[in-house]
C-alpha cells in the first residue's frame, strides 16, 4: 500500500509550501510533490492602476527582495515612456539603480547564507533543531552571526540611500532615478565605522567563501551529489557573456553547456517562454517553447547564472569564478548544494560592485531621466537574489494598466524544486519507515538551496511550524509529526 | 543632566494588504507628531516584516515598542513584554520580536526593555487602506502609546523586573 508523507509548511524558507511524499509497499519514493497552495491574485491587484505607480506597488509583493520587484516594474515602463530598452537612460539613472540592485543582492545572499545555510552547514542536517538555527550560531559562532547581521545592515542601507527608504520606496521612476547619491552617503559607505564600509563587506565576503570551500573540502560527497541533477540553466548576461544582474540578453544552456536559447532580446521572452498549469499547484511550471514541457524546463538563481555567463567583471569574484569552474571542468554544474557556493561568489561581486559604483562620480550629478515616444507595452527583466524575475506590462489610453504578467524567479525554479526535492528523499528516505528530523530538514534543505519565495505575502506566516503527516494511498492518516 | 531615554517604536506588516498595514500607519502617525513636539530621543521605523538586522537597530535603545498587526481574537490593542523567543523555525518572513530579542542579547549582549503593541485588524486583502473599524483601533492605539511614552522609566523598569522575578 502506498503511503503519502505530507510536510507542511516548509520552514525556513520564504513562504508557505507543502511537500508531499509517496512511499509504495516496497518503502521506495514512487513521486514528490513541492505544493504551492496559496494563491496570489496580484497581476489582477495592479490592473486599473496608473503604470507610473507600479513600481512602488509591486514592492508589497515580497517582504525581502522588495528591490527587485521595484527595479523589474520601472525597467518595464521604461519602455512604456520611450526609454528605451534598458541601455537607454542616463549614466546616472542607470548606475543609482545598479547601486541599488547590488545593494539588494547583496544583503539578500547575506541573510540567506549565514541565517538560513550556516546553521545546516555548521550543526548538520540531522542536527539538533534546538541548536540548529542562528541562535545556535550566534551562541557557538558569534562573529559568523555579527557578519550576517552587518552584511544585510549595510546591503539595507544602500537600500535606504537609493531607493529612499526600505518600505515603499520611490527611487526607481519609470526612465531613470528621482535622486543622486550625497557626498554624505558615499562617504558613509566608502569610509564608514569598521565594520559598515565597502571594503569590510569585501572581506567578510571573502572569508564567507573561504568557509564554503573549507566546508567542502570536508563534506565532498555532501556538497557534490546532494540532489544533484541535471538540468538546462537560464539567466540575463551581458551582450559580451558577463555576468550581469542588472540587464543584459536572455541566455540559456543546456546540461552539455550547448546554448539552447541565444542571447535574444527579452522583450520576446512570450516567444521563447511558456508555461504550463498542472491541476495540484497554483504556481506555473515555465519552460522553454521550443524544447517543450517534458524538456524544457530550466533552472535560475546564482548556480544558472554561474552557467551561462562566461566570466565575472570584478577581479576578485572572476578569480573565485574560475575555481568554481574548475571544479567541474568547465561544464555547466548541477549541484543543487553549489548553489550555495555560486551564491557566495555573487556576494563577493555585488560587494566589489558596489565599491566601484561609490567611486563613480556620476552618481552625485547629472541628468537623472529620459523620455522618449511612449509605447503601450513594455517588459522589464533583472536577475532578482533567486533569479531570473519577468514583469510585462501593458497600458490602456487613460494610462492605467490593462495587463500585468509577472513570472517570478521561483516560478521559474518550480520544476527544479520539484525535482530537487525527489532526488532528496530517494537519497535520505528510501526504505525508511520512520520519520526523522534529519529526513524531514533534508527535504527543506533541497529546497532551501533556491531560496523559494513562495508566497511574498509578508502577514499570518509568524508561525511556521514543521509538519508531516504520514498517510496511505486511501489518505488515511498514519502518523503525524510536529516541531 | 537627565538624559532622556532612547526609545525606538517600530511598526511591521504590509500596507498592501489592508489591516496587516496597522503597525507602518502607527509609526507614521506617531513619527509626525514627534516631529511636530521636537522629541529627538523617540526614533521610528517601520518594515514590512523584523529581520536580523533590527537585532543590532534595538541594541542600543532603552526601550523598544514593536507595533504589529493582529488577526487573533484579542482585544483592540494588546500590550506585552517580549519574552526571548528560540523558536527554531525561523523564516526570514517570520522573525518574531522575542527571536530579535534573543540574537542581540547573544551577539550585542544587550538586553534593552521591548514590548510589542497588537492591534486587532479585520481584512487581509490584496488592497490599500485600512478598514474603518482598524482605524478606529489605530487611533486607540496611538493614544494608548502617546501616554506610555510619558512612563517609559516605569516601563522599562517593569520590563527589567519581570525578567528578574
Amino acid at each position: 500500500m502506498e503511503k503519502k508523507i505530507t510536510i507542511e509548511p516548509v520552514t525556513r524558507v520564504e513562504g508557505h509550501g507543502k511537500v508531499t511524499i509517496y512511499i509504495d509497499d516496497e518503502g521506495n519514493i514512487s513521486q514528490s510533490r513541492l505544493h504551492i497552495v496559496e494563491f496570489r491574485g496580484f497581476e489582477r491587484f495592479v490592473q486599473g492602476r496608473p503604470y507610473w505607480e507600479a513600481p512602488v506597488l509591486v514592492q508589497r509583493l515580497c517582504g525581502i527582495c522588495p528591490v527587485s520587484h521595484h527595479l523589474a516594474a520601472a525597467k518595464a515602463l521604461d519602455v512604456i515612456v520611450g526609454a528605451g530598452t534598458g541601455d537607454g537612460l542616463t549614466p546616472t539613472g542607470e548606475k543609482m539603480r545598479r547601486l541599488m540592485h547590488y545593494g539588494q543582492m547583496f544583503q539578500s545572499h547575506a541573510l540567506h547564507f549565514f541565517h538560513l545555510v550556516s546553521p545546516d552547514l555548521l550543526f548538520g542536517v540531522d542536527g539538533d533543531p534546538i541548536v540548529r538555527n542562528i541562535i545556535g550560531v550566534a551562541k557557538k559562532y558569534p562573529e559568523l552571526a555579527v557578519q550576517g547581521v552587518m552584511m544585510r545592515k549595510f546591503g539595507q542601507e544602500i537600500i535606504r540611500a537609493t531607493a529612499g527608504k526600505k518600505i515603499h520606496g520611490t527611487g526607481a521612476i519609470p526612465g531613470g532615478i528621482n535622486k543622486h547619491l550625497t557626498q554624505e552617503e558615499k562617504e558613509s559607505f566608502l569610509k564608514g565605522a569598521d565594520p559598515l564600509n565597502a571594503d569590510k563587506m569585501i572581506s567578510w565576503s571573502v572569508d564567507a567563501l573561504q568557509f564554503l570551500k573549507d566546508y567542502h573540502k570536508d563534506n565532498k560527497d555532501f556538497i557534490d551529489n546532494f540532489a544533484a541533477f541535471p538540468s538546462s540553466h537560464l539567466s540575463l548576461v551581458r551582450k559580451d557573456g558577463a555576468l550581469d544582474l542588472y540587464h543584459g540578453v536572455l541566455r540559456a544552456v543546456d546540461a552539455d553547456g550547448k546554448k539552447i536559447l541565444n542571447d535574444v532580446d527579452y522583450q520576446d521572452y512570450l516567444n521563447y517562454i511558456n508555461e504550463e498549469v498542472r491541476d495540484w499547484s497554483y504556481m506555473k511550471f515555465p519552460f522553454l517553447t521550443e524544447y517543450g514541457k517534458k524538456d524544457g524546463w530550466y533552472r535560475v538563481g546564482p548556480l544558472a547564472r554561474l552557467n551561462t555567463c562566461e566570466f565575472i567583471p570584478t577581479p576578485l569574484a572572476q578569480k573565485e569564478f574560475e575555481i568554481y569552474k574548475a571544479y567541474t571542468n568547465g561544464k555547466p554544474n548541477h549541484s543543487s548544494m553549489h548553489m550555495h557556493w555560486a551564491r557566495l561568489i555573487e556576494l563577493l561581486h555585488s560587494a566589489e560592485v558596489i565599491k566601484d559604483l561609490l567611486n563613480d562620480p556620476d552618481l552625485m550629478s547629472g541628468e537623472l531621466t529620459v523620455k522618449g515616444e511612449k509605447r503601450n507595452e513594455g517588459v522589464g527583466l533583472i536577475e532578482a537574489p533567486r533569479g531570473t524575475l519577468f514583469h510585462h506590462y501593458r497600458i490602456n489610453e487613460h494610462d492605467q494598466i490593462s495587463m500585468a504578467n509577472l513570472i517570478v524567479s521561483t516560478t521559474n525554479n518550480n520544476q527544479p524544486m520539484n525535482e530537487a526535492v525527489n532526488h532528496a528523499a530517494k537519497q535520505f528516505m528510501t526504505g525508511q519507515k520512520v520519520i526523522t528530523e534529519g529526513m524531514m530538514n533534508a527535504v527543506e534543505v533541497a529546497i532551501r538551496a533556491y531560496d523559494p519565495c513562495l508566497s511574498c505575502a509578508t502577514h499570518a506566516l509568524g508561525q511556521m511550524p514543521l509538519e508531516i503527516v504520514l498517510k496511505d494511498s486511501s489518505d488515511k492518516e498514519l502518523d503525524r509529526k510536529r516541531r | 543632566m537627565i538624559v532622556a531615554k532612547k526609545i525606538l517604536i517600530y511598526g511591521y506588516g504590509n500596507p498592501g494588504r489592508q489591516d496587516d498595514g496597522l503597525g507602518n500607519a502607527l509609526v507614521e502617525d506617531l513619527e509626525n507628531r514627534a516631529r511636530q513636539e521636537g522629541l529627538d530621543h523617540l526614533f521610528f521605523d517601520s518594515n514590512y516584516q523584523l529581520n536580523i538586522e533590527d537585532a543590532a537597530n534595538i541594541a542600543e535603545m532603552d526601550l523598544v515598542i514593536f507595533a504589529d498587526a493582529s488577526t487573533e481574537e484579542i482585544n483592540d490593542i494588546d500590550f506585552t513584554p517580549v519574552d526571548e523567543s528560540t523558536h527554531v523555525a525561523f523564516t526570514s518572513h517570520a522573525a518574531s520580536p522575542g527571536y530579535i530579542v534573543n540574537l542581540c542579547r547573544e551577539i550585542y549582549e544587550k538586553t534593552p526593555a521591548v514590548y510589542l503593541l497588537h492591534i486587532k485588524g479585520y481584512e487581509w486583502a490584496f488592497k490599500e487602506g485600512l478598514t474603518a473599524k482598524a482605524y478606529k483601533n489605530l487611533e486607540l492605539a496611538s493614544s494608548f502609546i502617546q501616554s506610555k511614552i510619558k512612563e517609559a522609566d516605569h516601563l522599562i523598569e517593569s520590563f527589567h523586573q519581570i525578567k528578574i522575578t
